[in-house]
């Protein structure tokens, strides 16, 4: 049975195909003439070419940390290149390239339509230019700002400077410097005291380019009063070259303001030998900044060979809550090093962290937490919950849960399991009529179903198409 | 309907089955009994197909040759089969599971997915039928059920799936009176002359509610002795020994 699964699961990525287009490519390799180039490129003012200088200087002297549960091929820096943009510099949707515009649709997201989808405003970024920002305007008339980060560092210089870099400092871990150094774009978000942003924000993610890095930076921020809930979509093209991908998510809420941020992560993974795949290293962290503000992330991973990511918050704010929903596939030779980090400061502050693993042929799924209650963060509460599923025998599930508590007012709760899909229950929903791959879909999607009830209802269709789409084959 | 000859199955490195004969007619009630470890469920297995088993020999249903489908394909056909033990699958919900089966079975056979309020009306009449309590629709499938329920469950999925032929393994263990009583309803309600049933069972209570055409003893992976429902009264008065001397 096993090994049919396992044909099933061999399946090729489904989303990988390639869009011809010139690129305008930085040369390999990585020095201060490479940030100055890209930073010409993104037009930066003086400032944030001596930030990304700066950077660079600072991720110079660290070095790549080791301690998460993943092996893969050293990654060279000096091989990969730090810029690729479409050529052109596109005004309106009709001068966009329309091979483009036809990779969109086969993700399902053709931009022409986009502009009747009222509801959804999409960045959509092709390598590592926004291509086109629709519903700006609609947005802007609630004073709401959702433009390229590129864009919100010329037009909104005071916000960047203020935020940027206040959640993940500049030097807060080499992946999260070398982003600083190198970002190329990436999303930014601001909603305005008292506003409730009346639609999902959703960027879709696409890496394109032959040993192109991809290095996004997005920064939300949330005034006081406010809400947004923002989708991060990602899918990537079949590609044999392993492409690293380091991105930095930035959000901040003020007082009584909330940020829902869902994520749906889809790159290419590789082969079962881990020939190929994407390398993910990202850091997300929001800070619940103002009194009872919120920040939940929930985020769905199936994709990448190598998955490095920890969404965490700051709860510095009395009674501010934060929450990790988390549904994270490795199948074929993938491997996540994954969790949440909750850094309880404020008084009554409450997090829930829920994590499901799953890992099925030969991936490799590790739970890596820490809830930190400091001895400010009186009254404090956490509930964790990590599950695991395993599929079939090759696989792998670690947990790794660090809890530093420092008052004696907290209540903690936490919980695990460990589970194999068995034999018996596919055969238990296969003698009802299902076949192979809905039985595991179905008994997956129920192992998942805390955190893909979490999702916005349209992410969550997509999600669960997904977990079906990644499991085909991916229950052993 | 069902034609077994010379039939082996081995499960977990073992011969369980060796050279078993069976022959089921449509409306045709059989009743397998035997001692603890015979091989009953493992028969019930292999005619569904469980990934455990592996089976050699004739096993036909409807003259299709099952031993080349899998086990989504031979409920397709209509084969149905209660578990002795029925599987818990968190989060998922026991009125999509069935929804969920009765479409792909309706997929399979080229017919239009069932109409949600038609569905919901026939689960509805069932659910009292065999009088279980309404919430288990809303749990997960057979996550916190009690015994009773786990078995009243399975014979509402029997009852939704309408198969033609209908196994239960040890469908009466672990119930109260009323409750045998609902499940053999149950059976009785949906069995007809076009469809089969297969007990496998220790008593004779469940027998006297769904009578049997046929009573088989197994042992040692074969049918060692068939009869009528007198065989399983015998069975009962005097115990394997006396009977099989």
């Amino acid at each position: 049975m096993s090994s049919q699964i396992e044909k099933l699961l061999d399946t090729e990525y489904k989303l990988g195909f390639v869009t011809d287009i010139e690129s305008d490519q930085a040369p390999l390799g990585l020095n201060e003439e490479i940030i100055r180039f890209i930073s010409e490129k993104k037009k930066d003012p003086q400032w944030m070419l001596d930030w990304r200088l700066k950077a660079y200087k600072m991720w110079l002297k660290m070095d790549e940390p080791s301690w998460a549960h993943l092996t893969h091929q050293k990654i060279d820096y000096q091989n990969i290149s730090y810029y690729s943009a479409p050529k052109q510099n596109i005004k309106s949707l009709d001068e966009v390239d329309p091979k483009i515009l036809a990779t969109y649709e086969k993700l399902g997201i053709p931009l022409e339509e986009q502009k009747l989808l009222v509801g959804i405003a999409v960045d959509a970024v092709f390598d590592s230019v926004s291509v086109k920002t629709t519903f700006h305007e609609k947005l802007k008339e609630l004073g709401i700002i959702f433009c390229s980060i590129s864009d919100a560092i010329k037009d909104y210089p005071d916000l960047v400077k203020k935020y940027l870099a206040s959640v993940v400092p500049m030097g807060d871990n080499y992946f999260a410097c070398l982003n600083a150094a190198v970002f190329t774009d990436g999303t930014f978000a601001y909603i305005p005291k008292g506003v409730r942003c009346p639609m999902e924000l959703s960027t879709y993610f696409r890496i394109n380019a032959l040993n192109t890095g991809q290095f996004e930076r997005t920064l939300i921020i949330a005034e006081e009063d406010s809400y947004v809930s923002y989708n991060e979509g990602c899918s990537a093209p079949m590609r044999d070259e392993s492409q690293l991908h380091a991105a930095v998510v930035e959000l901040i809420t003020l007082k009584n303001a909330e940020i829902k941020y869902s994520t749906i992560q889809n790159w290419y993974p590789g082969d079962i030998n881990a020939k190929g795949g994407i390398y993910n290293f990202v850091t997300k962290r929001g800070k619940c900044l103002g009194d009872n503000s919120k920040i939940s992330w929930t985020q769905v991973e199936t994709g990448s060979a190598i998955t490095w990511k920890y969404p965490s918050c700051l709860l510095i704010g009395d009674n501010s809550h934060g929450e990790f929903y988390s549904v994270a596939i490795t199948s074929l030779a993938q491997q996540a090093d994954t969790g949440s980090k909750m850094t309880h400061i404020g008084k009554n502050t409450s997090s829930t962290i829920i994590s499901k693993g799953i890992s099925a042929l030969k991936g490799s799924n590790t739970y890596r937490g820490l809830v930190k209650i400091r001895p400010s963060a009186l009254n404090s509460r956490n509930f964790t919950q990590c599950d695991s599923l395993l599929i079939g025998n090759q696989c792998s599930a670690h947990t790794y849960p660090y809890i530093d508590v420092q008052n004696t007012t907290a209540k903690l709760e936490h919980e695990a399991t460990t589970s194999k899909l068995s034999d018996e229950e596919l055969f238990y929903a296969r003698s009802r009529g299902l076949s192979e791959e809905q039985a595991i879909s179905l008994i997956v999607n129920g192992f998942c179903k805390e955190v893909l009830n979490k999702l916005p209802m349209e992410f969550a269709v997509e999600a669960r198409a997904l977990l079906s789409l990644t499991l085909e084959g991916s229950v052993g | 309907m069902l034609s077994i000859k010379n039939m082996s199955v081995v499960i977990a490195d073992k011969k369980v089955i060796d050279g078993l004969d069976l022959e089921v007619k449509a409306g045709e009630v059989h009743a397998i009994m035997g001692l603890n470890g015979c091989g009953k469920s493992t028969l019930l297995k292999a005619i569904a197909g469980s990934y455990e088993t592996s089976v050699k020999g004739k096993l036909e249903f409807l003259n299709q040759d099952m031993l080349e489908l899998d086990s989504s394909a031979r409920a397709v056909l209509g084969v149905f089969m209660s578990f002795q033990n029925p599987v818990e699958i968190p989060g998922v919900n026991t009125t999509y599971f069935l929804k969920s089966a009765i479409n792909e079975l309706r997929l399979a056979r080229g017919q239009e997915p069932v109409i949600s309020p038609e569905f919901m009306k026939d689960l509805k009449e069932n659910i009292e039928f065999l009088g279980i309590n309404k919430d288990i629709l809303k749990r997960a499938i057979n996550v916190g059920f009690s015994g009773g329920e786990k078995k009243k469950s399975e014979i509402l999925q029997m009852m939704m799936l309408k198969p033609k032929l209908m196994m239960l393994d040890e469908i009466d263990s672990g119930l109260d009176i009323d409750a045998l009583k609902s499940v053999a309803n149950g059976i009785n309600k949906i069995r007809d002359k076009d469809s089969a049933v297969i007990l496998v069972t220790h008593y004779n209570r469940l027998l006297e509610y769904v009578k049997p055409d046929k009573v088989h003893i197994l042992q040692d992976g074969k049918i060692i002795k068939s009869g009528d429902f007198s065989l399983a009264k015998d069975l009962e008065d005097k115990g394997y020994e006396d009977v099989l001397k």
